[in-house]
């Protein structure tokens, strides 16, 4: 089943068309790779998936539901989280605060009441939130190893910690979608090697994941199905086998050979 | 010498609630308002006109104050807080003085320049607080502040705190996180306002009379420096800012010294404070609240 899909989505900065008419589709409970050289439009293309940049045209639909427009908070609230090319934490919070803060809306608000109501609550119980909200962002730091740094200050992790905080974070707000951008960026071979567990984990908890990722490694391992960008253009999509021996992915990633 | 202590105490404690609504804006959101100075002259006068002339009770007066204040900190937050950064700064600046400037030239409203005079004072159970025992005065100003820092610092530890210091620390990754950025900063600015519109309505009930000229942008100044000064994101830190500020303002008169050193010593003084806790110790004296469990938490113990 299709979850996210995007309709000849384009996304234009002036002349430059950083992705172009590109459908990109979604399944359920897979593992979807988008590759590309630099400058592809991958980070483009997830930004405008995730809210943070509105398409020039085109559309985006999640289970059937339109979210073009809508704004990234909202997105979020849906059920789609997101990490960060270049790691954006909550650099000043500790390593438990910046877990606690993905569960914001998962957390104090009863949807069944106003919102105000709801805010109120959490205010005037502000000891009993706190604690349910402290017990479930302990078990995300759990499930990624980071609970001895809980009341580390973030800016004072290791960068590959760096990376899988952000991701521990985005998997609080409870998504149906993950994506990750470039989540191997920086990390040695042991790390990349750990990484692909834990995206494996997370797929296991029932959470789609979409990535993007320069190591050829990690994506033909891990990934269920890929596509490939080149010049903001969907030029492939297939099984990992199929992307490998796909000429124009060869030629886009190795360059034509000379007649 | 006594009653000079006293009178410093008392603009501490005044002070002290502008700088907590500032220690919100700008020390949890990281917004750099300068705009204080309008909320409390806003808060100022709504006491002074409902209590003169409509004879209304100052009790009744301070929440229409601090609810109009932060009415006003809506209004102007929707539009300025798209901007960032030193445009946020100068956009609210530009708040504080056509504040003042309405309330000069309002006539027919504020008594332009010539202000608002006799004011009544604070009556507590038919008892007058006058603002010549002082005595009486301070304990009613640190009640309010008593109130301010208890209701602030425990949402400073809600789950709208950790919201705020997520839109401080990356805007775009707290929206990814599902949280309205605009919707929080809106709300930290309202607070913030409304808190100094409290501010005033003390001030105008304590010099009993109340004009424009009084509101300054040095005010808002004085505020961010006691914020800074004490600790940004630090309610009881900016509270000790306070009374040092207001203490430096006060020492050439405390001491005897006001025909040597002229009132500019002040201004002059403020500069270098901010420049050089920037330099030397830009988490101000005390610096942020520490991190982990909040404090205020800690009863049950131990780790969990």
């Amino acid at each position: 089943m299709i979850v996210l899909e995007t309709k000849k989505l384009t996304r234009a900065y002036g002349g430059v068309v950083a992705v172009s008419e590109v459908d990109f589709q979604v399944k359920d409970g897979l593992i979807t790779g988008l590759i590309g050289p630099n400058g592809a439009g991958k980070t483009t293309l997830f930004n405008n998936m995730t809210g943070l940049d509105t398409p020039t045209s085109g559309q985006v639909f999640y289970n059937g539901e339109e979210i073009t427009n809508k704004s990234a908070h909202r997105i979020c609230r849906l059920g789609i989280a997101r990490t960060f090319q270049n790691i954006r934490l909550f650099k000043e919070l500790s390593v438990l605060e910046n877990v606690m803060v993905g569960l914001h809306f998962k957390t104090g608000k009863d949807p069944l009441k106003g919102r105000l109501k709801a805010a109120v609550d959490s205010y005037l119980h502000v000891r009993t939130e706190y604690d349910a909200t402290h017990e479930k962002a302990m078990k995300w730091l759990e499930f990624f190893g980071l609970s001895e740094f809980a009341d580390e200050l973030a800016r004072n992790l290791p960068y590959g910690h760096q990376r899988e905080l952000e991701i521990a974070r985005a998997l609080a707000t409870d998504p149906q979608i993950l994506f990750l951008d470039e989540p191997a960026a920086g990390m040695n071979p042991s790390e990349t090697e750990s990484l692909m567990n834990t995206i494996r984990r997370i797929r296991d908890l029932g959470v789609t994941v979409v990535l993007i990722e320069h190591d050829m490694k990690l994506v033909m391992n891990i990934c269920d199905t890929i596509t490939v960008l080149n010049y903001g253009r969907n030029i492939a999509q297939g099984t990992p086998e199929e992307i490998r021996n796909n000429e124009q992915v060869i030629e886009a990633y190795l360059g034509k050979e000379e007649e | 010498m006594i009653n000079f202590i006293l009178l410093i105490l008392i603009y501490t404690g005044i002070y002290a609630l502008m700088a907590i609504g500032q220690n919100l804006i700008t020390g949890y959101v990281g917004l750099l308002s300068l705009t204080q100075a309008g909320f409390f002259a806003i808060g100022s006068y709504v006491t002074a006109i409902l209590s003169v002339t409509y004879g209304i009770d100052f009790w009744i007066t301070v929440p229409i104050a601090g609810i109009l204040a932060a009415l006003f900190g809506v209004v102007i937050g929707l539009p300025t807080l798209r901007l960032s950064g030193d445009y946020l700064a100068i956009a609210t600046l530009g708040f504080g003085e056509i504040v003042r400037n309405i309330l000069n030239n309002w006539d027919s409203l504020t008594n332009g320049p010539m202000g608002i005079q006799r004011i009544p004072m604070i009556t507590v159970f038919g008892m007058k607080i006058s603002p010549y025992a002082k005595w009486g005065f301070l304990v009613v100003v640190w009640l309010f502040v008593l109130v301010a820092f208890v209701l602030f610092e425990r949402l400073a530890n809600s789950r709208m705190g950790r919201a705020l210091e997520a839109v401080r620390e990356d805007e775009i990754a707290a929206s990814s996180m599902g949280i309205n950025a605009t919707r929080y900063k809106v709300w930290a600015f309202a607070l913030g306002a409304g808190i100094a519109g409290v501010a005033g309505s003390l001030q105008s009930t304590f010099i009993l009379s109340v004009t424009p000229g009084v509101f300054t942008f040095m005010v808002s100044i004085m505020v961010l420096c006691m914020v800074v000064l004490g600790g940004m994101g630090n309610f009881a830190a900016v509270i000790l800012g306070a009374f040092i500020i207001q203490f430096i303002s006060y020492f050439p008169q405390l001491v005897g010294l006001s025909n040597i050193i002229p009132p500019q010593f002040k201004q002059i003084l403020f500069g270098l404070i901010l420049v050089t806790m920037m330099i030397w110790r830009p988490q101000g004296i005390l610096g942020r609240k520490t991190r982990g469990e909040p404090a205020i938490f800690k009863r049950r113990g131990g780790k969990k």
